[in-house]
């Protein structure tokens, strides 16, 4: 399943293509997902940030791109690129932080990407960092639904898993399925989880007790909904000329960002994830490649039928019939596309903002042949997906090995 | 009755200088009923009530006086067919108006799209500020300072937990739209107040539930205001009981408007269409305009009706009616009092003391 | 507390103010600077009826800050008539009867309150159809305490 070797990928701005350079992931890092209350935002940050300096030795990186969605709101803090920065023992440096909610991380990965190949650097640091659980209750519920209209959404009492609801039951309905129908897509999550050291929930699902868990907001019920918590995961970018000797050759293939109508209710379709698709199309174009030459998808599984719509979006499944694909068989480790490889939001944990970055280290991960008792076999090329907002912003990127 | 009111010996009915009519009318009744059995079952342990309400009506948590007076003019517009540009004055009454300082008017002419070339106020004289306004409103448009005037009487009373009261007090109202009597469903034939100072329920500032005099309510409050005014402008109209086909008193119960009716000689029948207290209990302000709106519901052509409110503190408003052929065309433009009373939905006590905000919840 | 926030949306708020696109005809709310059909910029205001069918709806059970004491309440996507799909509370309705394709009728109601001090907000909300009754289908008054066969008992 080898495939062929974009040299450079390829830019349109204006009609013209630029040329970028090559772009190899140098090194990564992160922390357990979960409820870390002895650890600060800044100290989960550091934790990741170590491991992946140390994973990319000799390179340093000369700019900092911080994924984070809330710090603003829950922790009082901003400008955590010049805070990381220095905390993380890079005073000086260039640092930013990006923001598009759930889709944070994979925004602020296309931002190093851009920097590295565009040549303005040689090294970039990724690191997606969230620290939720100072907070607690509605007030997080609220902050998570920043990510929603404010004056034509949140206004009105919405919450992600509640317009996450809204699209699952209008499926439902025009599918003619029951939730437990959905139930496959947090069993495999689960059965990832078990075997990831860095997952939040480190247990088999019972598919049979599925459906029967509490409703956070009517179909999206406890198992349903990915668990919210803190983490922090850090990736090191650089050009080619950076990669140590004997290093496993991880190329950016592709990296796309799309939008769509912002609020759910002014999508042309409200079961179509348009973003989604148009960034895996333009993602594929990049790096060559079809849906069937990708080895593992990385998803946004924060909601079942996210996972479902996501799959549709990435041609993996008609319109209507994504959930089809919720068993082993399909997007377990060793099924035709698997998903959610190390428990994807819904078993290794949602950490906002952080969460497109571990996806990025974990793909990196299933490339290197490192991801121990989550292997995926001959895994040669994997695509994440990062979502804002169920939809509104989505952001794919496509990492190939090259060894 | 003792001490009866000194009279006049002749009464001049209030009648505007233009002929005015009631163009539009629109009620308004939330939909959750507390029956009275359940307020006796936690407060007494058995569940008898001498009061003659079967239950009473209790407004949602996204309900109060604004939203409920809103659906009520809307009511009242969609009856009337006008612009609700040509508006003048948005006039609620109301002893449970959501802010202290800020009027209640302003959000439901803004609601009802009146704004902003209108005149706008809140009314208060306990349950008779409804028809206050309904009186100055005919003075505005029999002035020819204003085309139409929408005047509301709409409350969510509340007693103290326990209290009498919290058998009977109810959440509802209605918004008469007065105009030009050459386009009205019912004609104003004359009104008539009398107001004394009888301090028989009041409310202190910053308190939270009424207090009130008891049996002090009853023959030198209620049933002199109420028979006073009544009395005096049949008097003024040449007109007698049996002229009236309805007769509408304010409702603090089922028992008041029956004996007030037996004391001016209106038979069980006249009263019958307007006496919803059995139904929704005292709907305070929106008592007596509810009662109207009923029988505006079913009141032929040609029809008398006479209203009469009563408010605390403490005074009573006589106002006649006779109800023109276009009530029946119109009358259908907007959901009827009694859909509303149908639209029932029962609840227990606790769920009543939630809606009302009756949970120390900070 | 937003006031000016909420005071700049109160005609879409209260009376659903839309608009038209006077370049392709489509119907916009709520408004916005650019019609999402043709990309026009000139539109005419429209009062939009206040009638719909939903189109998705969900019982939200987490509710979030300013909502805790709704909860459970309904949240949906209304279709209205002339086109536009709206975010919005459903009102006066039960877990049983609240269905797709359930037509709904927009009325103001309280959305929240900015606690004990603060403003309070009123918005649209969508309840089952109640102002479009046929004449045929007046319901008569309860005799005493007649109950409808259809009434939920919530307790």
């Amino acid at each position: 399943m080898r495939c062929t070797r974009a040299i450079a990928a390829s830019w349109r701005c204006n009609n013209t293509a630029l040329t970028m350079r090559d772009v190899f992931i140098l090194g990564s890092g992160q922390t357990a997902v979960g409820e870390h209350w002895d650890l600060s935002l800044r100290q989960l940050a550091r934790t990741a940030v170590s491991a992946a300096l140390n994973a990319a030795l000799p390179a340093r990186p000369q700019a900092l791109f911080v994924a984070n969605m809330l710090a603003g709101q829950l922790s009082g803090q901003r400008q955590l690129g010049a805070l990381l920065a220095d905390y993380c023992g890079l005073r000086g440096i260039e640092a930013i932080r990006v923001e598009a909610a759930g889709a944070s991380g994979g925004a602020a990965l296309r931002q190093a990407y851009i920097a590295v190949a565009s040549g303005v650097v040689d090294t970039a640091l990724v690191l997606g960092v969230e620290k939720l659980t100072d907070k607690v209750g509605s007030s997080v519920a609220a902050a998570l639904g920043s990510a929603a209209d404010a004056d034509w959404e949140a206004a009105h009492g919405a919450t992600q898993p509640a317009l996450a609801a809204l699209i699952m039951q209008r499926y439902m309905h025009e599918q003619h399925l029951s939730l437990q129908q959905f139930a496959g897509f947090s069993v495999n999550a689960h059965s990832n989880g078990r075997t990831n050291p860095n997952a939040m929930f480190r247990n088999n699902l019972k598919a049979e007790s599925f459906a029967s868990a509490a409703m956070v907001a009517e179909p999206v019920n406890m198992f349903d909904t990915a668990p919210e918590a803190d983490g922090a995961a850090a990736l090191v970018l650089g050009a080619a000329h950076m990669l140590a000797p004997a290093a496993a050759r991880i190329r950016v293939a592709a990296s796309a960002l799309c939008t769509d109508a912002f609020a759910l209710a002014d999508r042309a379709d409200v079961l179509q994830l348009r973003a989604a698709q148009q960034s895996v199309q333009q993602a594929q174009a990049q790096a060559s490649c079809g849906a069937a030459d990708i080895d593992l998808f990385e998803l946004h599984d924060g909601f079942t039928i996210l996972a479902a719509l996501a799959l549709e979006a990435a041609g993996y499944a008609q319109p209507g019939s994504g959930w089809q694909l919720a068993h082993a068989g399909k997007i377990g480790l060793q099924g035709e596309i698997p998903i959610s490889t190390f428990g994807g939001l819904k078993a290794r944990g949602n950490p906002g903002g952080a969460t497109g970055v571990y996806q990025a280290v974990e793909v990196e991960q299933q490339l290197r042949g490192a991801a121990g008792a989550n292997q995926v076999q001959r895994a040669r090329r994997g695509m994440l997906q990062g979502l804002g907002g169920n939809g509104a912003t989505a952001v794919t990127h496509i990492f190939e090995c090259l060894n | 009755m003792n001490q009866p009111m000194p009279t006049q010996a002749e009464i001049k009915p209030m009648l505007p200088v233009l002929p005015v009519g009631v163009a539009g009318y629109g009620a308004y009744v939330p939909r959750f009923r507390l029956p009275a059995a359940e307020v006796a079952r936690v407060w007494t342990g058995n569940t008898g009530n001498s009061l003659a309400v079967t239950e009473k009506a209790v407004a949602g948590l996204d309900e109060d006086v604004v939203t409920m007076s809103i659906e009520a003019a809307r009511n009242a517009i969609a009856r009337a067919e006008i612009d609700p540009v040509d508006i003048r004055a948005v006039w609620v009454g109301s002893e449970s108006h959501p802010y202290a300082v800020k009027p209640t008017a302003t959000i439901v002419a803004e609601a009802i799209g009146a704004v902003p070339h209108t005149q706008a106020a809140d009314w208060q004289f306990a349950c008779k500020a409804g028809t206050e306004a309904i009186q100055a409103g005919i003075g505005l448009v029999g002035s020819g300072m204003a085309r139409y005037v929408v005047a509301i009487g709409m409350d969510t009373a509340q007693g103290r937990p326990g209290d009498a009261l919290e058998y009977t007090a109810g959440a509802g109202g209605a918004a008469i739209l007065l105009g030009p009597a050459a386009e009205s469903l019912a004609v104003i034939e004359g009104s008539h107040s009398v107001v004394t100072d009888t301090p028989d329920f009041w409310r202190r500032q910053h308190e939270r539930y009424p207090e009130h005099g008891q049996r002090f309510t009853g023959e030198p409050a209620y049933f002199r205001h109420v028979t006073t005014a009544a009395s005096e402008l049949m008097q003024g109209l040449g007109t007698t009981a049996g002229d009236y086909a309805h007769v509408v008193f304010h409702q603090p119960n089922a028992k008041f408007p029956q004996r007030a009716g037996q004391l001016l000689g209106f038979k069980p029948e006249q009263l019958e269409a307007g006496l919803l207290a059995p139904f929704i209990g005292n709907t305070y302000a929106g008592s007596a305009l509810l009662g109207l709106t009923a029988v505006f519901d079913k009141a032929a052509a040609g029809e008398r009706v006479l209203l009469v409110s009563f408010g605390s503190g403490a005074g009573s408003d006589a106002i006649a009616f006779r109800v023109t052929a276009r009530m029946q065309a119109q009358r259908d433009l907007a959901p009827s009092t009694a859909t509303y009373i149908a639209r029932r939905t029962q609840i227990d006590y606790a769920l009543y003391a939630r809606y009302r905000g009756k949970l120390a919840l900070q | 507390m937003e006031v000016s926030r909420n005071w700049r949306l109160q005609s879409q708020r209260y009376r659903m103010e839309g608009l038209r696109c006077e370049q392709c005809g489509t119907v916009i709310f709520p408004a916005r600077a650019h019609c999402p059909q043709c990309a026009g910029e000139s539109f005419a205001s429209l009062a939009l009826r206040g009638l719909g069918e939903v189109y998705s709806f969900t019982q939200v059970h987490d509710a979030p800050a300013g909502f805790e004491h709704d909860a459970p309440f309904f949240l949906a996507l209304v279709r209205l008539d002339e086109g536009p799909l709206v975010t919005a509370q459903l009102t006066d309705v039960e877990r049983e009867t609240v269905h797709i394709g359930m037509p709904v009728e927009m009325v103001t109601r309280k959305l929240r309150e900015d606690g004990e001090r603060g403003m309070l907000v009123y918005g649209y909300k969508f309840r089952p159809l109640l102002r479009q009754r046929r004449p045929d289908e007046a319901v008569a008054l309860p005799a005493r305490v007649r109950v409808p066969a259809t009434e939920a008992v919530a307790a």
